[in-house]
C-alpha cells in the first residue's frame, strides 16, 4: 500500500510550478556542499599531505629564517644556515644524523626553451641515506653517485614532453644546461604525487657550489633524530643550541625548527577550518531549505483542500491523508537530495581532476555508495519533518468545510 | 419480486432529532434542526428543498461527514458517535459511494485511477483495483476512456466515472448531491438512468437536489425541507404520491 502513496506523491509532485523546484534550492545548495566537501576533502588532504613528502615521522627539518625572504618585516637579514650548522647538530645526544641541503632556482634550458627550475643539492657523503630518508628512486636509469660530477637526475614531471615544457621528452643521456652549464641526465625519478619533487633537479653539492658561487650555504638542515620517541626532546634542543649560535633571543629566532607532525597539523588545522566553513554554510542551507518545503506544503495543503474533502468522502482516514502529505514533502527533499548528490560529485570529481592536474598528485574523489545513500534517505528524512506540520493540518481538515462551494 | 421486501425494509441510516448548528461570526445558524431521516434499505430517497433550506448539511449528516450538533445518527443500527474518526472513514468508504454535482475526480489522476483510489483505503490489492475499476468503467461505457485525465472527459463523461468511482467499493448506498446540477438536460437524463438502474439492482439512492421535477420523476420517497426542517414526507404508492406522517411509519 505504501507503494501506491509513493506513486500518488509523484503524479502529485509532477504537476507542481516553478515555485515549488525553486523552495528545493536551499536543500539543493547544502546537499552539493556536504557532497563536494566530502568527496574533495579527503583528495584535498591527501594532496597537501603528499606534497610535503614526509611519510619519515623520525625527520625533523632547520630552515633559517629570511632565507627565501619570508621572514617577518625589518628582519629581512638572510643569514643562512651553514654546513657548521649541521655538524654542530649532528653532534647533539639525540640526533643521529644532520644533512645540510640546498635548494636553489635556475634556469634549465633544452630543446632551444628555457624553464626556472628548483635544483636539490646531493651530499657526498650519506648520499644514499639522503634517498632513504627522502625516498627518493629512480625510475628510468639511476640516482647520482658521490663521484656524478657533471651530471643530474631529474623529476619526473621533466623527463614527460607533456608536463615539462619543452615540447620533448627528456630522457637518461640527454644533454641539459643548467645555470649556463652542461649536465648530462644519468636518472630520472619515480613519480612522487608532490609538484616540489616531480619538477626538481637533483645535482651534487659541489656543483650546486660552484653554480651559485656564494660559499658553503644550506637552504635546509634534515636531522634524523635517534629515535622517534625523542622527537621533541631533539626539537628543543636544536632550537637551543642554534639559538646559541645565532645568537637569538628567545621569541626573537630567526630561524625555524619544524617536525612533520607539526607542519601536516598546521596545514590540517587550516583544511578544518575552512571544512568548518562549510559545513556551517550547508546547514544553514539546509535549514532554510527545510524552511523552504514546510511552506511550499502549506501551500500546497491550502490549494487541494478541496481534493483532500473529497479523499475524506471516499474513506480516506486522517491517517491516509497525513501519510500522503508526509510522504509527498519527503519526496521533495529527495529530490533536492539527488539533484544535490548529483552535482557534488560533479564538483568532487572536477575539483580533483583540477587538483591532480595543478598539484601532479593522484588523488581520487572519496565517493561511496554508503555516503550517498545515506546523503539520500537523510533528504527525504529532512524533506518528511519539513512536511509534518502541514500533513498534520492536511489530516486535521473537515470534509464538510473544504467540500462547500 | 424486489420491491416485495420492501414491506420490511432494514433502516441503514437514520438521523434521530439531528441539530446541526453553526457559529457564523456572533450569530448561531440552525442550518438543521430536529431533523428526522430515516433510510431503508433498497429505497431511492430523494432530499429536496431550495438553497437555504438545510439540504447540503443534511446530506453531509447522512453521509456522515459531518457530526451532529445535538442527537444521532446510526449506521446499520450502530451509532456512529461511537465510532473513531478513522473507523467512520473507512465505513463510510466501504458503505456510502458518492457522486457530487462538481463531479469532485482527482485532477491529476486518470478515469481508472479515480476510480481505483477508494479501494485502495480499503487495503484492496492493487491487481485486483485495476480489474474492478475497468469492470465498472465498462459499465458506465467508459471502457475507451479509462486512461483519460478528468479535464480530457466531457462533464457527463466526467460524471460516469464519477458514478463508477461511487461503485468501487461496492457500496450498499450511493449519495447523490445534484448529480444532474451541471450537466444539460440529456446527459442528466442519461446520469439518472444510472442511478435508476444502480437502484433496480438493489442499491440504495439518496439524492440531494432542489429540482421538484426530477425528485417526483425518479425517487420513491421525498423529503422535503425547510428552514433546516422537514417539512413534509411524500411516498410514491402505485402512481400515487402520499404524504408519511413520520419516518418511523411503517411502508
Amino acid at each position: 500500500m505504501i507503494k501506491d502513496y509513493f506513486v500518488l506523491s509523484t503524479k502529485n509532485l509532477k504537476r507542481r510550478g516553478v515555485r515549488s523546484w525553486l523552495t528545493l534550492l536551499g536543500i539543493f545548495i547544502g546537499i552539493t556542499a556536504v557532497i563536494a566537501l566530502i568527496s574533495l576533502g579527503d583528495g584535498l588532504k591527501t594532496a597537501v599531505n603528499s606534497q610535503f613528502g614526509v611519510s619519515s615521522t623520525q625527520l625533523i627539518t632547520v630552515q633559517a629564517g629570511g632565507l627565501s625572504g619570508y621572514g617577518p618585516p625589518g628582519s629581512f637579514v638572510v643569514n643562512p644556515l651553514t654546513k657548521e650548522d649541521a655538524e654542530a647538530i649532528s653532534k647533539l645526544s639525540t640526533v643521529e644524523l644532520a644533512i645540510p641541503r640546498r635548494v636553489e632556482t635556475l634556469n634549465l634550458e633544452f630543446n632551444n626553451k628555457l624553464q626556472v627550475t628548483a635544483v636539490g643539492s646531493i651530499p657526498i657523503e650519506n648520499t644514499q641515506k639522503v634517498y632513504e630518508l627522502q625516498e627518493i628512486s629512480a625510475q628510468y636509469g639511476r640516482l647520482l653517485n658521490k663521484d656524478d660530477s657533471g651530471k643530474v637526475v631529474l623529476g619526473n614531471n621533466l623527463a614527460d614532453p607533456k608536463k615539462n615544457g619543452f615540447d620533448k621528452e627528456i630522457m637518461p643521456g640527454a644533454s641539459v644546461t643548467i645555470g649556463g652549464e652542461k649536465f648530462r641526465v644519468v636518472g630520472i625519478m619515480e613519480k612522487k604525487g608532490s609538484f616540489i619533487l616531480d619538477g626538481a633537479i637533483l645535482m651534487l653539492e659541489p656543483d650546486l657550489k660552484d653554480l651559485m658561487n656564494d660559499g658553503d650555504k644550506a637552504s635546509v638542515i634534515i636531522v634524523q633524530v635517534k629515535n622517534k620517541d625523542l622527537m621533541t626532546k631533539a626539537q628543543i634542543e636544536i632550537e637551543d643550541l642554534m639559538r646559541e649560535r645565532r645568537n637569538d633571543r628567545k621569541g626573537e629566532e630567526d630561524f625555524e625548527v619544524s617536525t612533520p607532525e607539526a607542519m601536516l597539523a598546521t596545514v590540517n588545522q587550516v583544511l578544518t577550518g575552512v571544512q568548518m566553513f562549510i559545513v556551517l554554510i550547508a546547514t544553514i542551507a539546509i535549514i532554510i531549505g527545510t524552511i523552504g518545503i514546510v511552506n511550499t506544503m502549506m501551500t500546497s495543503v491550502m490549494e487541494r483542500k478541496k481534493e483532500i474533502g473529497i479523499m475524506k468522502a471516499i474513506g480516506a482516514r486522517n491517517s491516509d491523508i497525513f501519510l500522503q502529505f508526509l510522504i509527498e514533502s519527503g519526496m521533495l527533499g529527495l529530490i533536492g537530495g539527488i539533484v544535490g548528490v548529483i552535482a557534488g560529485i560533479g564538483i568532487g570529481y572536477l575539483g580533483t581532476l583540477g587538483i591532480n592536474y595543478f598539484i601532479g598528485s593522484e588523488t581520487t574523489p572519496g565517493i561511496n555508495f554508503i555516503l550517498i545513500s545515506t546523503t539520500l534517505i537523510g533528504s527525504f528524512i529532512i524533506g518528511a519533518i519539513a512536511g509534518i506540520t502541514p500533513a498534520m493540518k492536511a489530516a486535521r481538515q473537515n470534509p464538510v468545510e473544504v467540500l462547500r462551494g | 419480486m424486489k420491491y416485495q421486501k420492501t414491506r420490511k425494509q432494514k433502516e441503514i441510516i437514520h438521523l434521530h432529532d439531528v441539530d446541526r448548528f453553526y457559529h457564523m461570526g456572533e450569530s448561531l445558524v440552525r442550518a438543521v434542526n430536529k431533523m428526522n431521516i430515516c433510510i431503508r434499505e433498497g429505497d431511492f430517497v430523494a432530499i429536496m428543498g431550495q438553497s437555504g433550506s438545510g439540504k447540503s448539511t443534511s446530506m453531509n449528516l447522512v453521509g456522515s461527514l459531518d457530526i451532529p450538533t445535538h442527537g444521532k445518527i446510526y449506521l446499520d443500527e450502530k451509532d456512529t458517535s461511537k465510532f473513531t474518526e478513522s473507523d467512520l472513514a473507512q465505513l463510510r468508504g466501504k458503505k456510502i459511494g458518492f457522486i457530487f454535482q462538481q463531479f469532485n475526480l482527482i485532477p491529476n489522476l486518470t478515469a481508472l485511477e479515480n476510480v481505483m483510489l477508494p479501494m485502495l483505503f480499503q487495503n484492496v490489492e492493487e491487481s485486483e483495483r485495476k480489474q474492478r475499476a475497468k469492470e465498472i468503467l465498462i459499465l458506465v461505457k467508459l471502457e475507451k476512456r479509462i486512461n483519460h485525465y478528468p479535464n480530457q472527459l466531457s462533464g457527463g463523461e466526467q460524471q460516469r466515472v464519477a458514478i463508477a468511482r461511487a461503485l468501487a467499493n461496492n457500496p450498499e448506498i450511493i449519495l447523490a448531491d445534484e448529480p444532474t446540477g451541471n450537466l444539460d438536460s440529456k446527459t442528466g437524463e442519461i446520469v439518472m438512468k444510472f442511478l435508476n438502474k444502480l437502484n433496480e439492482e438493489g442499491k440504495t439512492i439518496v439524492m440531494v437536489t432542489h429540482d421538484k421535477n426530477l425528485a417526483i420523476k425518479h425517487a420513491k420517497e421525498i423529503y422535503w425541507l425547510k428552514d433546516g426542517q422537514v417539512e413534509k414526507i411524500t411516498r410514491l404508492v402505485g402512481n400515487e404520491w402520499r404524504k408519511i406522517s413520520d419516518c418511523h411509519t411503517p411502508r
